[in-house]
């Protein structure tokens, strides 16, 4: 036996391959005969298609083939992309593989070329010839619905995909009538750019013999792809399908959805019997790769003398681009909405959330997904009743926190708060940064006309996604449980199978980490396999931080029927009986006789001998769990950021930002630290730098990384992080999930920050990103 | 990112360079790389031919030409930084080049390129101007030179003439001089937003006997700010004088305009930067 591994900070196995460039992605994978495909998009965001001329591009020399949308409709494929998630009265036009009436953003591509090479393939786009009408296009929400807006699809009239709502109205009414005090909050959460490392890349190989397609992609969820790509794109059975994802460069959520351009290369490879291959450039990244956030929000808070919230009304145009991306619409709606509250107890809340379409990149889920939205917002709106209230931001927090001894918290947003300490949390950041001393330094600076700003941002996130039956009642179209196979070889080395499909993450680390501990097995004798259909039963993927809660969860109780199993060969072996025989430290043993000890590798040669095993029982050591979690997580924390304004510049820096969240059990530490690191740093992202900015014509200006910034290590200060542990109540291993945290918090606690610091210039609020020349402006007044 | 098809040809001298030139039909020269090779990649560029001039030894050296240090054209930005001649003559180039992008591209981009490329936003332009230098060019016609303010003429565009090469930059020695390039980086792409380079000598008694001061970043082509050097040659550089020197005499023509930062606040951002750069030129002569 091995002292267990749970809760140590062991390095990552994925990291040597990574770090020696031995890892394989999806575009180093090469193929014999293998073809290249390259995408024929228009220059305009906005346009009517009335010809495309493809004659001169399939002449060139190497070219295979290039293919238009009535190559695809004649073919009699489904041929679309669809929408996972419907809302009441949703609006679904439908998103074709290839643009055939009209092109409604940029990324819309028209034709596909298959080449020789991939040199070849892009010499062959430049020959197809588009013949098009541009059309005006609409970037924003208000332009979408002003009454002469041009229209994008037909299905949608006025732009609108859905009007949803959530809560009490008429109690938020009351609430107001009331309230003594108010604050009104106009918002704009600023759109970003997904930006994984590794490209969008898919390599199809069609296997005409046995009629099979091999698909490896980049996904965050490959059977999710494989289901979509079956019964939505391809019209291919599930089984005649399969997904791998190899060694996949962070997705961030953009690699959730089902696009395009992998259906495309799977149905060319059909066609030419050939293996094809794209990956985009990063321009097409850029263009191509879903969005994250861009809500347009307004919102009143009902509050009494005393600081407390009685009341939340929210209003939200959420920007959705030009269609319906995989989950592009329970991102801004349940993902969104439910958690307005954050980790505040307001008795009445009432959130509308108007969907609209714009000839913009389509919108997904983005690190936090809807959770950052609704952090932002109720953080800004703690600091303003601060304000309103005369008190310090973290008095008016404390004053409205859910209390300990309210677990399970019944929210009015019909969610259930598993379990938690806000103040505890609080508490513990304000210690670490030496709260009060931080304020007095404010203080003395202001007064040598230094501008210093301290921020606090706390959250509650729901993650572990998720309940299938709650999911379901609420839209979705998929499960949201996990699959976690459990295989104890003859020999007694260990073999995992995750339906969870990391991309960054770790969790060939983390969950032999679990399988190690539960088992008593050595680490190096457990491998993890993971992001292959045709290997793991069935997985719903990694994204909402719910890997460990959900998918480790299911290998935590595979591990117990292993257990189970174990003991009744174990027990007949020993001439015992069953309730005798106990597991500890990796060995079945009679209870009290140590001598007895069998190790598991012993037990598990008996059951695939099978010469002698108690009657009825089938031969084999292997375990499946379909876990199905009874609800989500909610892991939470107090963010504090503290940052210096140039007033001559406008230029922001944050100088100090301190930590502490509470994720439950904690398997990894190493890991775990390195999620918030990366988390905080997206969202201090959004706060300073990052935007997406559409031109009038619906034109991306930052499209490239000359243009669009994202946060750099010289940009941040040395993280202070610490955390409290609540375990998770209703979960095996304890767990509460941290992929998400860091960014969920941080853009709120750096928001907060610079309007503080601007206080001495009367500035209520202004919206991220926090760019010099904003700052600027506000400092100095004018345009 | 997939260029087209182009040749490629290398020469060892400049003598094979020009004549490759001359033979090839629109051809480009490159050095470093690190301007030409992205706009080939996103197929902004589309040259039949590349002559290669990376090895040719003569265009290597920095050298001491007596009052003046000459940097050879493919000199690296990270030999600049480094270069023990550069750093005792020319320390506002080597502050410059040591604040271009990072180690990759201070290690291939070299000096010429940079400067033939012309970008406004780049780092070396505006040093340029404050150092006074020469610019020699090396074309089918034969060799002339051209003070650096009549080098840029406007965004990517120089006063070099089809064919030529840029093959050195020289600069009077300033050994006892006080020195400041500071940049208003742009978080993306780490140019310059707004880059002021500084360059003043004191006399004994503490008072201005020249100075420079030039900025990139701001407008189409680097500018030089001779109204405020004008003014402030003969002051003691006191913070009120050059406030006042800057704030009444700095022209700032046509600043750049983008999402990221207007064209008034550019301007403003170079009365910033001046303020910044000639106090701190000042304080290492004081």
């Amino acid at each position: 036996m091995t002292a267990s591994l749970f809760g140590k900070s062991i390095k990552r196995r994925e990291d040597p391959a990574l770090i020696q460039g031995k890892a394989r992605y999806t575009d180093d994978l090469k193929l014999p005969g293998m073809l290249h495909a390259a995408m024929v998009r228009t220059p305009y965001a906005h346009a009517r298609i009335k010809s495309v001329d493809t004659e001169a591009a399939r002449k060139m020399k190497g070219v295979a083939a290039v293919y238009t949308a009535s190559d695809i409709e004649t073919s009699g494929i489904p041929g679309v992309v669809p929408v996972g998630w419907l809302l009441p009265g949703l609006k679904t036009p439908p998103h074709r593989l290839l643009a055939s009436d009209k092109v409604r953003y940029g990324g819309d591509a028209v034709a596909v070329v298959v080449a020789e090479d991939p040199y070849l393939a892009r010499d062959a786009a430049e020959q197809v010839w588009v013949d098009c009408e541009m059309l005006p296009a609409v970037t924003e929400p208000a332009q979408a619905l002003a009454q002469d807006a041009p229209q994008l699809h037909q299905e949608a009239q006025g732009n609108i995909a859905f009007d949803w709502e959530l809560g009490d109205s008429q109690a938020v009414d009351d609430a107001f009538n009331k309230a003594t005090r108010r604050v009104d909050l106009k918002l704009r959460n600023n759109r970003l750019v997904a930006f994984a490392v590794e490209p969008r890349a898919a390599l199809a190989d069609y296997d005409a013999s046995r009629e099979k397609l091999t698909l490896y992609m980049t996904s965050q969820n490959p059977h999710v792809h494989r289901l979509l790509l079956s019964t939505a794109s391809l019209g291919l059975p599930e089984h005649k399908i399969r997904v791998i994802a190899p060694e996949v460069g962070g997705g961030f959520g953009s690699k959730i959805p089902h696009y395009p351009e992998e259906a495309l290369a799977a149905w060319c490879s059909m066609q030419l019997e050939r293996p094809v291959k794209w990956t985009a450039t990063r321009s097409e990244s850029f263009l191509t790769d879903t969005q994250g956030r861009d809500h347009h929000t307004t919102a009143q808070a009902a509050l009494d003398d005393q600081g407390r919230l009685l009341g939340l009304r929210v209003k939200t145009y959420a920007n959705l681009g030009a269609y319906l991306s995989t989950f592009s619409t329970a991102v801004p709606t349940y993902m969104h909405g439910p958690l307005l509250c954050g980790a505040y107890a307001v008795p009445a809340v009432h959130c509308n959330v108007i969907g609209v379409f714009t000839n913009t990149v389509p919108v997904d889920a983005y690190r936090g997904a809807g959770r950052p939205e609704a952090t932002l917002l109720i953080e800004r709106v703690m600091d303003l009743a601060a304000q309103e209230c005369g008190l310090d931001p973290a008095e008016v927090r404390r004053r409205n926190f859910i209390p300990p001894e309210s677990f399970p918290y019944a929210t009015p947003l019909n969610l259930e708060y598993d379990s938690g300490n806000y103040q505890g949390a609080l508490d513990r950041v304000l210690e670490m940064a030496d709260y009060r001393d931080l304020r007095q330094q404010q203080e003395r600076r202001r007064q040598d006309g230094k501008l210093l700003g301290v921020g606090l941002s706390t959250y509650v996130e729901a993650c572990g996604l998720a309940p299938s039956s709650v999911v379901g009642s609420l839209g979705a179209q998929a499960g949201q449980w996990e699959s976690g196979e459990v295989r104890v070889h003859p020999s007694g080395s260990v073999s995992v199978y995750t339906g969870s499909s990391p991309h960054g993450q770790g969790h060939e680390t983390s969950f032999a980490q679990i399988v190690s501990d539960r088992l008593g097995v050595d680490i190096s004798q457990v491998e993890v396999v993971h992001s292959d259909t045709d290997q793991v039963p069935f997985g719903w993927g990694t994204y909402g931080s719910r890997s460990a809660a959900v998918g480790g969860s299911a290998l935590a109780a595979s591990t117990g029927k292993i257990i189970e199993k174990g003991r009744k060969i174990a027990a007949h072996l020993m001439e015992a009986a069953v309730q005798d025989v106990e597991f500890r430290d990796g060995n079945f043993m009679v209870r009290g006789s140590p001598d007895s000890a069998q190790p598991l590798a012993a037990i598990a040669g008996a059951a695939h001998m099978a010469h002698n095993l108690p009657e009825g029982l089938e031969p084999g050591l292997r375990a499946t769990t379909f876990y199905d979690p009874e609800n989500f997580t909610f892991p939470f924390g107090a963010h504090l950021a503290v940052v210096e304004i140039d007033p001559d510049t406008g230029e922001v820096k944050v100088v100090r930002y301190l930590a502490v969240d509470d994720v439950g059990q904690v398997i990894n530490p190493l890991i775990v630290d390195g999620q918030l690191h990366g988390g905080i740093a997206q969202g201090i992202g959004q706060a300073l730098y990052e935007n997406a900015v559409y031109d009038q014509g619906g034109q991306l200006l930052s499209a490239s990384l000359l243009d669009y910034a994202l946060p750099r290590s010289h940009h941040l200060p040395s993280f202070e992080l610490d955390r409290t542990v609540t375990p998770c109540p209703h979960n095996p291993l304890g767990v509460k999930g941290v992929g998400e945290a860091g960014t969920i918090a941080s853009s709120a606690a750096v928001a907060n920050a610079v309007i503080d610091g601007l206080k001495p210039y009367d500035i209520r609020h202004l919206d991220t990103p926090f760019t010099p020349e904003k700052v600027w402006k506000a400092i100095h007044g004018g345009e | 990112m997939f260029p087209t098809s182009f040749q490629y040809r290398r020469a060892e001298t400049l003598q094979e360079a020009l004549r490759l030139f001359e033979s090839c039909q629109d051809a480009k020269y490159l050095a470093g790389g690190h301007s030409l090779i992205p706009v080939m990649k996103q197929r902004l560029a589309q040259p039949d031919c590349l002559i290669d001039i990376g090895s040719i030894e003569e265009l290597a050296s920095v050298e001491d030409a007596g009052d003046a240090i000459r940097v050879g054209a493919l000199v690296t930005h990270a030999r600049l930084s480094s270069d023990p001649l550069i750093d005792a003559n020319c320390a506002l180039l080597q502050q410059a080049a040591a604040q271009i992008g990072d180690p990759q591209v201070r290690n291939k981009g070299t000096i010429g390129g940079n400067l033939a490329h012309a970008d406004p936003a780049s780092d070396l332009p505006g040093v340029m101007l404050a150092l006074e230098a020469r610019i020699h060019l090396a074309g089918p016609g034969g060799k002339r030179s051209i003070p650096a303010s009549e080098f840029f003429l406007d965004l990517f565009t120089t006063a070099m003439q089809e064919g030529e090469i840029l093959a050195a930059v020289e600069m009077g020695k300033r050994p006892e001089w006080g020195n400041c390039y500071l940049k208003f980086e742009h978080p993306a792409s780490g140019y310059a937003v707004c880059g002021a380079a500084c360059s003043l000598r004191l006399g004994p008694d503490g008072e201005c006997r020249r100075l420079n001061l030039a900025f990139n970043g701001v407008s189409a082509v680097p500018f030089a700010a001779g109204r405020v050097a004008e003014v402030l040659t003969g002051s003691r550089l006191s913070d009120e004088e050059i406030k006042r020197a800057v704030e009444e005499h700095l022209q700032v023509p046509e600043p750049l305009n983008d999402s990221f930062a207007s064209g008034p606040y550019r301007a403003q951002m170079a009365r910033v930067y001046a303020r910044r750069v000639l106090a701190a030129a000042r304080n290492q002569m004081t």
